[in-house]
């Protein structure tokens, strides 16, 4: 075996081994505490509706970010691309509430507009990012984390002033649309079927786009070296614009999707921290959008079945984030070091 | 404080940098160091002021051997550098940049008073309040040596100094230089211009491909003394032009009134006609102007001012990618910067220049014309090879592979620099052959044998000035050598 292959597959069972310890910690048997997230996450039908519930927006968003990973960028922005979609949305599911109430607009068209919209707005705050990012030269972090509190606060003011609900204003969110402007589901689940198609075929698309045209060719090439992509003839600026606005599309979807069928409303905190799992998501996979699916999956289980942790063993539900960062974590240890090592041999 | 340095060495990787190298500067006296971009004049400097560790060798100052491991040992040890971008701090001000010199920071007003002293000595007039960003690279100059004097510095290596300062500055450096060694401090002064060498100096040092060719004294106004230096540095016998005629009668590149600049050069051509299916050498030390005269003349950086026409074309301020469409190329000298994108493969590259049409990647296609790329070009890989994973040549055969079909003009960059005299050939031949088909040619080379052998004409690029183009068959190594250093 290969030492590049002995770090990889040390470092997940070192993750592994650091997972089991920190739950040890708790006093809870390691197997006794993944049995009851397995239970909770595939326990029953109803269980499994709410996995897939989660993996919509996260399946949308690791597409997207997959985008501006391959052109060399880190867009922690997603998470707030994910609020100005919902923000996009919920305005236009506003203006057209009365008249699909009164029957003068079909349901179905309020809604198709509606989403639309949720990806107008992503990407126009996707591409606000690129221009500060390209024009302005402030690294895509930074620019991030101040367009996020940014989209937050939008958000927050939106549902405290112009939008509060008649009577008291609070964290719950916008007064809930009417049921003739939501997005249908499952039986007495969230999961929305068309949901679902929106998010799997995103994910084609972008398996397509990427790994089979010239553009997800142009795009490796302007991440792996902006400049000789340049010299090559590449136009790489519009390349990154592009990854950026494809991005803020695809988040402003999940955005809109959240809106649509899940919450029924604006909430302040209607991305749900699923844009930051994106990027952890991403990151697990190395840009290759193959593998969104499954690994996208596995954190949506791991998510939803650490909900179950609270009630049977009075542990905190955030311990499906403390599981995902240590993989990730140790995941891109062992990269970094076979990297090392294959550049000790070079 | 006398300076010797005994039988030197040190290797990077394969490359022997300083080959038994030994050198003696006597206390008192200005010495300069002579010698072309990597003859290994900084490799000798930074292992005395302890920047590198050297491999074996031996150093001696006031007749003491001492081991000088850091570049804080190199300051105890009574050595200081000024570097050619002074390593200072642009966020603070001239005051603190001069403050920042020892573990204990002496109150402001001391530092000032001292400050105000060392200045005075010099005739330097530097204002302790303005901030270091503010000043130019001269004052950066004057700042940097009184802090080194301050820390106790008794010998002085100047790495390039009169690189981007003020006529005046250069005088007052020169001064200040005699003055240091009328008070009995040594002063190294490395350079490759012959002229600035010749004004300072009391003895010249020439270093080549990492070894010691010659020391002399230097007396003012010998006339003997250029072409000695010149031989020197560069050798004796250059190699003949050896290059069929393919220039053609209608014109491929001409320049008015061009002027280009980058950090610390500004580069002004008046009027450039270069005919088609010519090659024109660019001889010059490295960061002499080439660089920006090629980028200009590629698109990839717009000139500050005058007109480019291409095949009789105006190309003035056109995107780089009119360029492209008109056929041109350029070629650069680091492939996996800037030429090559590490991470893709050979047939990627193929892709990327020469796309099948349709918005689908055609693997089928990419990989033929990989495939026959890599027979014709030569190439020692497969469609699938990652261009990281090539040897320095083959990566070369792919960026050639990689030009354009109909190319009208290419700008090259050291274009067979590290390269093995089987691929130096080839890539020669098919260059030739691209020229019998009317392509014009740029190339700039530290290499003046193939400069000589593959020119028509030649220009000289010494620190931002260019020459006129010269016939290959006019020039002489020593011509050649005398304009290099600055000497037209």
């Amino acid at each position: 075996m290969s030492r590049s292959l002995i770090y990889r597959f040390g470092s997940l069972i070192s993750a592994f081994v650091v997972i089991a310890v920190v739950i040890l910690t708790t006093g809870r048997s390691p197997f006794t505490v993944i049995g009851t997230m397995l239970n909770g996450a595939f326990g029953n039908g109803e269980q499994l509706a709410r996995v897939l519930v989660t993996l919509i927006p996260l399946l949308l968003c690791t597409a997207g970010v997959i985008y501006t990973f391959n052109a060399g960028l880190y867009n922690i922005a997603v998470e707030g691309q994910i609020v100005v979609g919902a923000v996009f949305a919920t305005w236009t599911l506003r203006l057209f509430e009365e008249s699909v109430k009164s029957a003068d607009l079909p349901s179905g068209l309020a809604i198709f507009v509606a989403i639309l919209a949720g990806a107008v707005g992503g990407m126009l705050w996707g591409l606000l990012l690129g221009v500060i990012n390209v024009y302005g030269r402030v690294n895509e972090i930074f620019a991030g984390v101040g367009l996020n509190f940014m989209a937050t606060g939008l958000a927050i003011y939106l549902v405290f002033g112009p939008w509060k609900r008649p009577g008291v204003a609070s964290m719950s969110g916008t007064q809930p649309f009417d049921e003739s402007i939501w997005l249908s589901s499952l039986g007495n689940t969230e999961l929305s079927p068309v949901g679902l198609l929106v998010a799997l075929l995103g994910l084609i698309v972008t398996i397509i786009l990427i790994s089979r045209t010239h553009y997800g060719l142009r795009l490796r090439a302007v991440g792996n070296n902006l400049r000789a992509a340049f010299i090559l003839g590449i136009p790489a600026t519009r390349q990154l614009f592009s990854a950026f606005a494809i991005c803020g599309i695809l988040a402003g979807l999940a955005g809109a999707l959240q809106v649509l069928a899940v919450f029924h409303r604006l909430i302040p905190s209607i991305s749900s921290n699923l844009g930051f799992l994106s990027l952890l998501v991403a990151m697990l996979i190395t840009y290759n959008p193959v593998f969104i699916l499954p690994v996208a999956f596995f954190f949506a289980a791991l998510n939803i079945g650490a909900l179950r942790l609270p009630s049977e063993l009075k542990l905190e539900s955030a311990l499906a984030g403390v599981i995902q960062g240590i993989l990730v974590l140790f995941v891109l240890l062992g990269r970094g070091l076979s990297q090392r090592y294959a550049k000790k041999q070079g | 404080m006398r300076v010797e340095l005994k039988h030197i060495h040190k290797r990077f990787g394969a490359v022997h940098a300083n080959n038994d190298v030994s050198l003696v500067v006597e206390a008192g006296t200005i010495h300069g160091l002579l010698g072309e971009n990597g003859a290994g004049k900084s490799t000798l400097v930074k292992m005395l002021t302890g920047f590198y560790s050297r491999d074996s060798g031996e150093i001696l100052l006031d007749g003491k051997r001492v081991d000088v491991r850091t570049p804080i040992d190199g300051v105890r040890s009574g050595v200081g550098m000024l570097h050619q971008d002074p390593l200072d701090f642009s966020a603070l001000t001239v005051l603190e940049n001069f403050q920042a010199r020892s573990r204990f920071t002496p109150s402001s007003g001391t530092s000032a008073q001292d400050l105000a002293k060392l200045a005075q000595q010099f005739n330097f007039k530097l204002d302790p309040n303005e901030l270091v960003g503010n000043l130019t690279v001269g004052e950066r100059q004057q700042l940097e040596l009184l802090r080194l004097l301050s820390l106790g510095v008794r010998t002085l290596i100047l790495d390039e100094p009169t690189t981007g300062i003020s006529a005046s500055q250069k005088t007052q450096l020169f001064n200040a230089m005699h003055t240091l060694a009328s008070q009995g401090k040594s002063v190294i002064f490395v350079s490759h211009k012959l002229e600035d060498v010749e004004e300072v100096c009391n003895y010249a040092t020439v270093m080549r491909r990492g070894q010691v060719m010659g020391s002399m004294p230097v007396k003012k106004g010998d006339p003997y003394l250029s072409g000695q230096l010149v031989d020197l540095m560069f050798g004796h016998e250059l190699a003949l032009p050896n290059k069929p005629v393919t220039a053609r009668p209608e014109v491929g590149l001409h320049l008015k009134k061009v002027l280009f600049k980058s950090d610390n050069l500004s580069v002004t051509i008046n009027d450039l006609q270069i005919q088609r299916g010519e090659v024109i050498g660019l001889a010059g030390l490295e960061g002499s102007g080439q660089r920006p005269f090629i980028l200009a003349c590629a698109g990839v950086e717009a000139p500050v001012a005058g007109q480019i026409y291409i095949n009789n074309k105006d190309l003035t301020h056109q995107p780089y990618k009119q360029y492209l469409d008109n056929g041109v190329c350029y070629v650069p000298a680091d492939r996996l910067r800037e030429g090559l994108v590490a991470g893709l493969s050979i047939q990627d590259h193929m892709a990327i220049r020469n796309p099948a049409p349709g918005m689908f990647l055609d693997q089928n296609d990419m990989n033929a014309k990989a495939k026959a790329a890599i027979a014709h070009f030569n190439i020692r890989g497969t469609p699938n090879s990652k261009v990281e994973r090539l040897s320095g040549g083959n990566q070369q055969r792919t960026q050639i592979a990689l030009m354009p079909a109909t190319l009208n003009l290419l700008l090259m960059e050291h274009p067979t620099r590290g390269l093995d005299i089987e691929s130096v050939l080839w890539i020669w031949k098919q260059l030739i052959e691209r020229c019998q088909q009317g392509t014009t040619i740029l190339f700039a080379s530290a290499d003046l044998d193939e400069i000589m052998e593959y020119s028509d004409r030649v220009i000289v690029f010494s620190g931002g000035n260019a020459s006129a183009p010269i016939p290959a068959s006019h020039l002489s190594a020593s011509k050649l050598g005398e304009m290099i250093g600055g000497k037209f």
